[in-house]
């Protein structure tokens, strides 16, 4: 790893002071993409702030509208919290699945949505349940935040503070994948909220996660595992790539829309 | 350079290293702690997992500086006087075979048994089984692992 300068910041100021004053900085989270990424060399800050020990970053609240997360989350909190079982159950059997158990105890929501790997779940979440994302100087709808592989709304320097989630009338995610990685290849989560039934789909477009409006028009007046196989699903905007084809992504969105229905 | 305090199996700690040390490095190259291993360097084998204020994680995928203020257990400090449980029962049951991946196999496994009973559940074997997915092992095929962490798991 190149050498580079560590902060730790203890408020969301001290850490824009930091970032501002660094020539190249990154914030960091739990660091279990930066880190390693820096070892490859595909990146190679000046400057790293850390914003685990920032108590705003922090916690899980939750009301009769949703959840709200805090950016510094770990998936272990969230897969753990009382407050997202009740509240959104998919959300907590989501985190449950990211990486293995050591990753979750230190990977976090923030960090995973800031880089945006396309191959990542919590952005099918965001999407799918329809998600605000707070940052520390406005409010992103899920809709505007995704804006391609590795792209984010955010501009330079600014931060994820936490994450809201309204409470879906029902949702389920259910995923395929790659073996090796154990990174999804297609991941699906389909929700019924109040503002219509909404299908996103992760791991596997050209640009990120995505809505399927085919899915999202069957569901909508039939929400059951049958409705999912009228739905066309084409191949167009899938990766297509050493690890699955785009034929076969196709084929494992369905197979994927169904399983989430029926765990929903 | 950046002056890091840290605990580490009980003992304080301070030294002077740099942003970009990994806490892999830090245990086995500043404080010469080589039970903890480093296989794929990736995040990918668990062969350097320790424990963070009780929790596992991967020594190789942290720095030394996100571990400030934390107590931090190796290996070499589960043993209290005798070999603890997990250790013992990797022992009676032939729980490895090159031993590589075995301190990692070991954190990992006291992990998951402590966070089974705290969150009351019932660690069984197909538990075991998907609970190793952050543990690669080359040569047991894992049966003996996973014999190992369920007798571990009724001792401790």
């Amino acid at each position: 790893m190149y050498p580079v300068k560590y902060h730790r910041a203890t408020s969301v100021d001290e850490a824009k002071a930091a970032f501002t004053s660094a020539s190249e900085a990154r914030f960091l989270a739990g660091g279990q993409t930066l880190l390693p990424t820096m070892k490859q060399h595909l990146a190679a800050p000046s400057d790293l702030i850390d914003l685990r020990g920032i108590p705003d970053l922090a916690g899980i609240s939750a009301d009769g509208d949703g959840v709200r997360v805090g950016a510094m989350t770990t998936h272990a909190e969230v897969a753990q919290s009382a407050e997202v079982k009740e509240a959104i159950p998919v959300l907590a059997h989501m985190a449950s699945t990211i990486g293995d158990s050591a990753v979750r105890h230190l990977g976090t929501m923030g960090g995973s949505l800031a880089n945006n790997d396309v191959a990542a779940d919590y952005p099918a979440a965001v999407l799918g349940l329809n998600a605000t994302v707070v940052t520390d100087r406005r409010e992103i709808a899920a809709e505007d935040y995704f804006q391609g592989l590795f792209a984010t709304a955010l501009e330079e320097g600014e931060m994820i503070v936490a994450v809201r989630y309204p409470r879906p009338e029902r949702a389920g995610y259910a995923k395929q994948t790659n073996p090796a990685s154990r990174y999804p290849m297609v991941g699906v989560l389909v929700a019924k909220t109040g503002g219509g039934v909404r299908v996103a789909v992760t791991g596997t477009g050209q640009d990120g996660v995505f809505r399927h409006q085919g899915l999202e028009q069957a569901l909508s007046s039939d929400w059951s595992q049958g409705a999912v196989d009228g739905v066309e699903i084409g191949e167009e905007g899938l990766m297509n790539d050493i690890h699955a084809s785009a034929d076969y992504r196709a084929h494992l969105i369905r197979v994927m829309a169904k399983r989430a229905v029926a765990a929903s | 350079m950046t002056d890091l305090t840290l605990t580490v199996n009980g003992k304080r700690v301070t030294r002077d290293v740099p942003g970009e040390t990994l806490l892999s490095e830090l245990l086995r190259e500043t404080l010469r702690l080589t039970g903890t291993h480093v296989g794929c360097d990736t995040s990918q084998c668990g062969a350097c997992a320790v424990h963070m204020d009780g929790k596992v994680v991967k020594a190789c995928t942290m720095l030394a500086h996100q571990a400030a203020g934390t107590e931090i257990t190796t290996i070499e400090g589960l043993a209290n006087g005798e070999l603890h449980p997990m250790q013992k029962a990797f022992n009676d049951n032939h729980g490895l075979q090159c031993g590589f991946c075995t301190p990692g196999m070991i954190m990992a496994g006291v992990d998951m048994v402590q966070r089974y009973k705290a969150e009351g559940k019932t660690l069984d074997e197909a538990a075991i089984r998907h609970e190793l997915e952050g543990n690669l092992c080359r040569c047991t095929g894992y049966h003996n692992i996973v014999k190992s962490i369920q007798q571990a798991a009724t001792e401790m």
